[in-house]
């Protein structure tokens, strides 16, 4: 980069500085765009390669992984967004899960109240990590990492107190099961695939978080509290409120995601969610969220999660040791953070 | 303040012998000064001057414990920022509360953000509010090629122009600038004066604060000079010169003093 341009004058000077970057730079200010490069070239790698990848079974059954993953990636890409991480995002799936199993099967509450019983114990679950980490100032990631820590002693621990086992079984015959089955474990058919709820929830899902993340005023302050929290206090944005919103956000995804597993296949393992949490983050991170907040999209995370079903699946078809998706999920994410670092110099942040 | 300089209407913002107090500690006391419409009131002082303290009595920080705030000729005593804003008197820090990574426009309307819609159907008015964003740039003569470029990558003083257009907007009658140019280089600086100047000639009154009078000298119409918590008094631009106000600051003898150490033996 040697500049063999003669002496220039001021006015020259300034104009050269505020010249647009070239039309790749600008595309790749779009978070999402990285993404959804490497999504496409996922899918035609694994659709040549293998034989199961674009048959309908197929293409349904990596959909399906992806949107499990894909709404909780979305959910957590706001909250980085927002500046705030949540490691308890995994557990979570599984609480949900066993709150459900137990109090219907052991205790015979119906169902119905069990799911709201459930959400309203996610939700304060997510507000007491919004709570803790805004009051005292810690860094959101200790936070829910003890939350992490504790829900997964008490997931096993209050499961084997209650049910002598670590797991919830004969959840098919509590009443009501198969009307909320419609809702959160049924499946129908598109274009010869059998495509299940949770794909349609997953893609409702994106849609609506880009919607707000984008066009409403509270999408306009998730990005200023993460980016400059300070300011945002100043400007009048209410800091307490959009953090509190964001992580009950999440534990609401966690609760979904839940509900979506417990009534796909009627049981729920003690230790669901455990280890998931980072897959969330790096899907989001691969999807252009920024670690430090006040950057990233909702279409980005479910762009990511949509790679780490194809590759999770393709891996599978491909019949390869299944041990490369971790690292290959490792050298996915080093990638996008270092196109991230990239777009953000290029765009000549000064922050 | 001199006696035949009652017009008409009141000033926006006045103080007269105000003061504050943390505790045993004395801050600010005895302090003078007005602003009125289109016009320019420096406020001159070093480090530990009370400058601090001035903007926070007058931006509604900080209540003041001595003497009179009036705003409008109606004696206030602001109880948050809030009550200042609502009177038209806004503030902008030098941190200027804007978040680097969001686009021009959406910075702009941040925690103001104009929506279209009711309840939870409402949703942001894109377009209006960057058509608002370009329009009143332009005004302050700042020709933005992209509203949507991110804040962050404008220069210093260009951020500075969007925070002081940005208050404008927003209805402030009076804009408080607290150390507006100590950030920039000279050039930026100059473009952020001749912003300021723009700001005043569309009729707004205007403290700047700042610590250097060659900033403060071409475009103030009154000048404050505050030392060690205190008042040295306010001046017209009429009665007071560039060196007599840098002597002042310094504390005339103290500089001798200084010139005289540092000249060649």
């Amino acid at each position: 980069m040697t500049r063999t341009a003669p002496a220039v004058t001021d006015e020259r000077m300034i104009d050269e500085r505020l010249k647009p970057a070239g039309l790749i730079i600008t595309l790749l200010r779009r978070p999402e765009v990285g993404a959804a490069v490497a999504a496409l070239a996922i899918f035609i790698f694994f659709s040549v390669s293998t034989q199961a990848f674009l048959t309908p079974a197929g293409v349904a059954t990596w959909l399906y992984s992806a949107s499990l993953f894909g709404i909780m990636a979305v959910a957590v890409a706001l909250l980085m967004i927002g500046g705030e991480f949540d490691l308890s995002a995994g557990a979570m799936v599984g609480t949900t899960g066993l709150i459900v199993g137990i109090v219907t099967t052991e205790w015979g509450v119906t169902i119905w109240l069990a799911l709201v019983i459930a959400l309203a114990i996610a939700l304060a679950i997510g507000a007491a990590n919004a709570f803790v980490v805004m009051k005292t100032g810690l860094p959101s990631f200790i936070v829910t990492l003890a939350t992490f820590f504790i829900l997964q002693g008490v997931n096993l621990a209050v499961t084997k107190i209650i049910t002598g086992t670590v797991s919830i079984q004969g959840m098919s015959d509590v009443p009501g099961f198969d009307a909320v089955k419609v809702f959160f474990g049924s499946s129908f058919a598109l274009f010869g695939m059998d495509v299940k709820i949770s794909i349609v929830w997953w893609i409702a899902i994106t849609a609506l978080a880009t919607w707000i993340l984008l066009r409403t005023r509270s999408g306009n302050w998730i990005f200023a509290v993460g980016g400059q929290i300070e300011s945002s206090r100043q400007v009048g944005v209410p800091v307490m409120k959009v953090k509190m919103g964001l992580f009950m956000t999440t534990a609401g995804a966690g609760w979904l995601v839940g509900m979506l597993q417990l009534f796909d296949v009627s049981t729920v393992q003690a230790t669901t969610g455990i280890g998931q949490e980072f897959i969330y983050i790096i899907c989001a991170v691969v999807g252009g969220c920024l670690l430090t907040g006040g950057y990233g999209s909702a279409i980005g995370a479910a762009l990511g999660a949509l790679i780490y079903g194809m590759t999770l699946q393709g891996i599978v078809f491909a019949q390869w040791d299944n041990n490369w998706l971790k690292a290959f999920l490792g050298g996915m994410l080093l990638l996008a953070v270092l196109v991230n670092l990239y777009v953000r110099r290029q765009a000549g942040v000064r922050s | 303040m001199t006696p035949g300089d009652t017009s008409a209407a009141p000033p926006i913002l006045e103080v007269r012998d105000i003061g504050k107090t943390y505790g045993s500690i004395l801050a600010l006391r005895g302090v003078s000064a007005s602003v009125g419409a289109g016009e320019v009131l420096c406020v001159l002082g070093d480090n530990g001057a009370g400058k601090s303290t001035f903007i926070k009595i007058l931006s509604g920080a900080h209540a003041h414990t001595h003497g009179k705030l009036l705003a409008y000729g109606v004696e206030r005593t602001f109880g948050s920022p809030r009550e200042a804003l609502d009177l038209g008197i806004a503030t902008v820090y030098q941190d200027l509360a804007v978040v680097p990574l969001m686009p021009v426009w959406r910075n702009f309307f941040l925690g103001s953000e104009l929506t279209r819609g009711f309840g939870p159907f409402s949703q942001l008015d894109v377009k209006g509010m960057r058509r608002i964003t370009k329009e009143e740039l332009a005004k302050m003569g700042i020709d933005l090629r992209d509203v949507d470029q991110p804040i962050g990558t404008l220069s210093g003083g260009e951020r500075q122009s969007v925070a002081i257009a940005r208050a404008v907007y927003f209805g402030a009658k009076v804009v408080i600038l607290d150390e507006p140019t100590s950030a920039l280089g000279v050039k930026q600086a100059g473009v952020v004066l001749k912003y300021i100047a723009q700001a005043r000639d569309r009729g707004l009154g205007v403290v700047f604060i700042t610590h250097n009078p060659h900033h403060a000298y071409p475009l103030g119409d009154r000048f404050l000079l505050l030392k060690r918590g205190t008042s040295l008094g306010g001046f017209k631009k009429s009665e007071i010169t560039i060196e007599e106000m840098t002597k002042l600051m310094a504390g005339g003898a103290e500089l001798d003093a200084l010139a005289h150490e540092l000249a060649r033996a």
